[in-house]
């Protein structure tokens, strides 16, 4: 039962993720992305993350995406999809450097798979991956990354607000 | 078959194999970003997976770093965008090239 829902999610999670490279239109790249988003949500939800689940959905696929879709349609770049010859020998060497990757990966995973360990996950028990004990570590062992976090929030949004305001009118 | 591990690392693999095959092919800015999204992802699910495996719950709390990075990584590299939109006329990377060389 749960292998047969991880296949259905891992085949649109996969099928999506190939639509975002493929694409040629950045708006529809975006909303194939927030598809993606959304089936990870749910393979997180599968074994148990469901916190972890509800952030994705929430943050990736509502204020990432939102953002992207914001700096798509804010540039207006009609021209650019129909002038747009992409070289064939980066294409060709991506896809073969992709392809290497790809098969490494796999060598690995088949070897996990026949070495002897089964490597199955254990039902969890109740209090695993609740809010409450997620907040219990984030505010104990990782208090001082958490606190970092938050000046490198600060540093983005002003980062971001200096690049994107342009030169003319800085005086207020 | 029962649902393992190995699944959930095959799934992060390919997805950030598609990314980083994202990067190398596509020259529009934009979907370069969002190929590094993928990317970022694919080791969301990693540690997820991992997570879950070993019943402990420090991989979960790295996700939501991981996911704040991310949202901090897309705000910068979106203004940059705009910027170098507004000199360049342009989201096309082989237009930025001015320090290739």
């Amino acid at each position: 039962m749960q292998l047969a829902i991880f296949t259905i999610f891992s085949i649109m999670c996969i099928a999506g993720a190939i639509l975002v490279i493929t694409l040629r239109s950045p708006v529809s790249s975006a909303i194939a992305l927030v598809f993606v988003m959304c089936t990870i949500a749910g393979l997180f939800a599968l074994i148990g993350g469901l916190f972890v689940a509800a952030i994705q959905v929430i943050v990736y696929a509502g204020a990432v995406m939102v953002l992207f879709l914001f700096v798509i349609m804010l540039l207006n770049i009609k021209d650019e999809l129909i002038q747009r010859d992409e070289k064939k020998l980066t294409r060709i060497l991506g896809g073969v450097l992709g392809a290497a990757f790809l098969l490494e990966i796999g060598f690995f995973v088949r070897k996990g798979l026949t070495s002897g360990s089964p490597g199955l996950f254990m039902p969890a028990p109740n209090e695993f991956s609740s809010i409450e004990s997620i907040s219990t570590s984030i505010f104990t062992k990782y208090l001082f990354a958490f606190e970092v976090t938050s000046i490198l929030l600060l540093v983005a949004i002003v980062g971001a607000i200096m690049l994107a305001r342009g030169k003319g009118r800085t005086e207020t | 078959m029962e649902l393992g591990l190995a699944h959930y690392l095959g799934l992060s693999g390919v997805i950030f194999a598609i990314g980083v095959i994202g990067v190398m092919i596509r020259r529009n800015a934009i979907v370069i970003l969002m190929a590094v999204e993928l990317m970022l992802n694919a080791a969301n699910i990693a540690l997820v997976a991992f997570s879950s495996f070993t019943q402990t719950i420090d991989g979960q709390v790295f996700v939501f770093f991981v996911i704040t990075v991310a949202a901090a990584e897309a705000a910068v590299g979106l203004a940059l965008i705009v910027v170098l939109f507004r000199n360049r006329k342009s989201v096309s990377v082989d237009d930025f090239n001015l320090m290739k060389w």
